[in-house]
């Protein structure tokens, strides 16, 4: 990584990575990305090989108890550490937003979920208002627009954090994309649930996207970018998809979502 | 998704004209609401007040029901308590019939649809005349409501021309929006002299007053109430304001919501039947208050959706309802609103498509002036949905399985190993353009093959290198 940190002024926080069973799965770059931007913003990362899933598909789909059993694991799995980072918005926010509320009933579990919120952060937001970090040294030619994912715009207020760090990417110009805080119509099992509804909302989403001329569409979650990119390329778009982590950790002369490296 | 609601929604995407429709109004609607926001730093300030106001309110049903009967009494309305919508409709009917009445002009409301008015009136013989312009089209047309504000939202002005061509005596020229509402005017202008009695809703009904407040843009509830013999208005018993000050703090968030206004054109509060030495007004003033499911709202866990100032912002920001408008939801109240009310008002086995069909994006919350947690409480359907055992077998089974995989780490890096090696087997140059158990996905996308190996698989073999 080019970075240097300093770590001498700065504390260097224990942080837990939980890297989503999404990204786990179908985009370990993202993984990755994380570990790099968090060493660079000199905490000490550790990816607690235990992990699974945040549970966010139980709680989406009215299942409480399956929610709070996963939740169980998860805040025990994830509360050893000084600080755990998600890259994120929506799996952030069920542990921060939602676990503390599966817990009403248990004064015990409550608690153990309440401190495991306080320490819990999505990774973009992280860096910059917990660790003050901006990306050094990272080029990128091109045009990109962002997708505020709505878990973290609304849940967690991320909004401004990612495009300060993603203006400090030389040669990197980012297009304001019209209705950006428009849901992309993913919603987690809601796509697959009502897929013609998704798709109507996706489509909309991906002409917006193509109308800003931009060759990158960058964002914060990746089921809302591959619901996007998988749109735009079943389109025929040329627009490249990434996490803006990636392209922070300077990843972005790699492959895109989709693109086979 | 219930074949009911399934073919609603494919009735709805596969019509372009409906999109157009609905494209133009909310578009209009959203970027007026912006502005007026820009323009109003105080809004996150009377965003609270408003909640707080209705809160106390909803608190204190008891307290102002009662308060508003004695003053509205004391004002000379006479005051009727409707347990259900039959209940409503029955009183409204028994009034027209004792007023001799063959034509009614109704002002538009929200709360006459809910309680089915317009078949009541329809099956006691008694003409009904809808008064505001939009309700005026779908009358014509034949169609429900397809939003709370603008009810005929779903038909573009191309429709309503050919609509009032085709419906209106001597129609004239229909090239210009001005002249179809002139059209209408003429039509409903002597409708407006001739009803024997005026139904209208109420937006606020002000319990230190006994008064009820309307609004409108159109001027039509001034006429509907005014010249007739007969006023009633039906009302549900969460419009209680405890005084105008509190009607007219709430008026700024409902307008600006709901049109970007500051005022509607229309403002006014109807107290009592003409008195004497009054050029105008009824010689009869009923007010019906109706629960209607609402109390038992507030059993339910509801009570913050009983804040609802039917302003439609909500609607307006709704990606699903700005993709498949106000029918699909099969219900009186479309959008986020009406996916919470809908089952509490009929019940949850028959709409339990609505909770679910939503992304929880939570734009809704954000744009709603009393704060209303539209997402938190469409959650809670689907908790409730799930307990009473109404989701399919097979997504129970499913997430039985989920559950029972990621709850061991070991097992579930086995299965999702297998799920990628399946997924690279059905990949084409870095795509998935069908796999099995995918087809919700790749019918209308591309779904991305995975990059390779797990991301805790590579840490775990760096581990042991």
């Amino acid at each position: 990584m080019a970075q240097e940190t300093d770590h001498t002024t700065r504390s260097s926080p224990h942080v837990g990575l939980f890297v989503t069973c999404l990204a786990n799965a179908m985009r370990p770059s993202i993984g990755f990305a994380a570990i790099t931007l968090l060493e660079a913003a000199g905490c000490r990362v550790e990816v607690p090989l235990d992990q699974t899933c945040c549970g966010q598909p139980a709680l989406n789909s009215g299942d409480r108890h399956g929610a709070a059993d996963v939740a169980r694991r998860t805040i025990a799995v994830l509360e050893r550490f000084d600080q755990v980072v998600v890259p994120s918005g929506s799996c952030a926010a069920t542990i921060k937003v939602h676990y503390p509320e599966l817990f009403d009933d248990d004064p015990v579990w409550k608690a153990r979920a309440v401190a495991l919120s306080r320490r819990t952060f999505e990774l973009l937001s992280y860096l910059v208002d917990q660790r003050g970090w901006r990306p050094e040294r990272i080029c990128l030619q091109g045009n990109a627009t962002y997708h505020d994912s709505c878990s973290g715009l609304r849940e967690l207020g991320i909004a401004a954090q990612p495009r300060r760090l993603l203006a400090d990417v030389e040669g990197l110009a980012l297009r304001p994309l019209e209705g950006e805080t428009t849901c992309c119509g993913f919603g987690g099992t809601f796509c697959v649930k009502y897929p013609s509804i998704s798709n109507a909302i996706v489509a909309e989403k991906a002409q917006a996207i193509e109308a800003t001329g931009a060759e990158l569409l960058l964002g914060g979650d990746l089921g809302c970018l591959m619901n996007m990119a998988g749109k735009l390329h079943r389109n025929g778009s040329a627009v490249r998809v990434f996490h803006a982590a990636e392209i922070l950790a300077g990843m972005g002369d790699g492959p895109a979502i989709g693109e086979v490296a | 998704m219930s074949a009911a609601f399934d073919a609603r929604v494919r009735a709805a995407l596969g019509n372009p004209l409906l999109k157009i429709a609905i494209d133009r109004t909310t578009g209009t609607a959203r970027t007026k609401r912006a502005a007026a926001m820009a323009a109003w730093p105080e809004f996150a300030e009377a965003r609270v007040l408003g909640r707080d106001i209705k809160d106390h309110v909803i608190a204190h049903l008891d307290h102002y029901l009662i308060e508003f009967e004695r003053n509205a009494l004391a004002s000379g309305a006479r005051v009727h308590w409707a347990r259900t919508g039959q209940e409503a409709c029955d009183i409204v009917v028994k009034i027209c019939q004792d007023a001799g009445a063959r034509s009614v002009t109704r002002a538009k409301s929200m709360l006459g649809e809910e309680i089915g008015l317009p078949h009541a009136l329809a099956d006691a013989g008694i003409e009904r005349v809808e008064t505001d312009l939009a309700e005026h089209i779908i009358q014509l047309a034949g169609d429900p409501p397809s939003h709370i504000v603008w009810p005929a939202l779903h038909k573009t002005r191309e429709q309503v021309a050919a609509l009032f061509r085709a419906h209106h005596t001597d129609p004239g020229a229909m090239e210009t929006v001005e002249q179809m509402v002139a059209s209408a005017r003429r039509v409903l202008r002597e409708k407006f002299m001739a009803a024997d009695v005026g139904i209208s809703g109420a937006n606020f009904l002000v319990a230190d007053t006994g008064a009820i407040c309307t609004v409108t843009n159109e001027g039509n509830a001034e006429l509907t109430t005014t010249p007739p013999r007969v006023h009633i208005v039906t009302a549900g018993i969460e419009k209680l304001v405890p005084t105008t000050s509190h009607a007219m703090a709430l008026l700024r968030l409902l307008v600006r919501s709901a049109t970007g206004a500051e005022l509607t054109q229309y403002t006014t509060f109807h107290c009592g039947p003409k008195q004497s030495g009054d050029r105008d007004g009824p010689a009869e003033f009923h007010i019906v208050l109706v629960d209607a499911g609402r109390t038992k709202m507030l059993d339910d866990g509801l009570a913050e959706m009983l804040r609802c100032l039917r302003c439609g912002a909500c609607l307006n920001h709704c990606v699903v309802y700005r993709q498949i408008g106000g029918h699909a939801y099969g219900a009186t109240y479309p959008g986020p609103m009406g996916s919470v009310l809908t089952p509490a008002l009929t019940n949850l086995a028959d709409s339990v498509d609505l909770p679910r069909a939503c992304t929880l994006n939570g734009q809704c919350e954000e744009v709603c002036p009393v704060a209303i947690p539209l997402p938190t409480l469409l959650r809670g359907w689907r908790d409730r949905s799930w307990r009473e055992g109404l989701e399919p077998v097979p997504l129970r089974a499913g997430m039985r399985l989920w559950r029972f995989m990621v709850q061991r780490p070991a097992l579930n890096r086995i299965g999702t190993n297998m799920a990628l090696l399946a997924m690279r087997l059905f990949a084409r140059r870095g795509w998935i353009r069908s796999m099995p158990l995918a087809g919700g996905w790749t019918a209308h996308r591309d779904f991305p093959a995975p990059q390779g190996p797990s991301f805790l698989t590579q840490i775990r073999s760096r581990g042991k290198q």
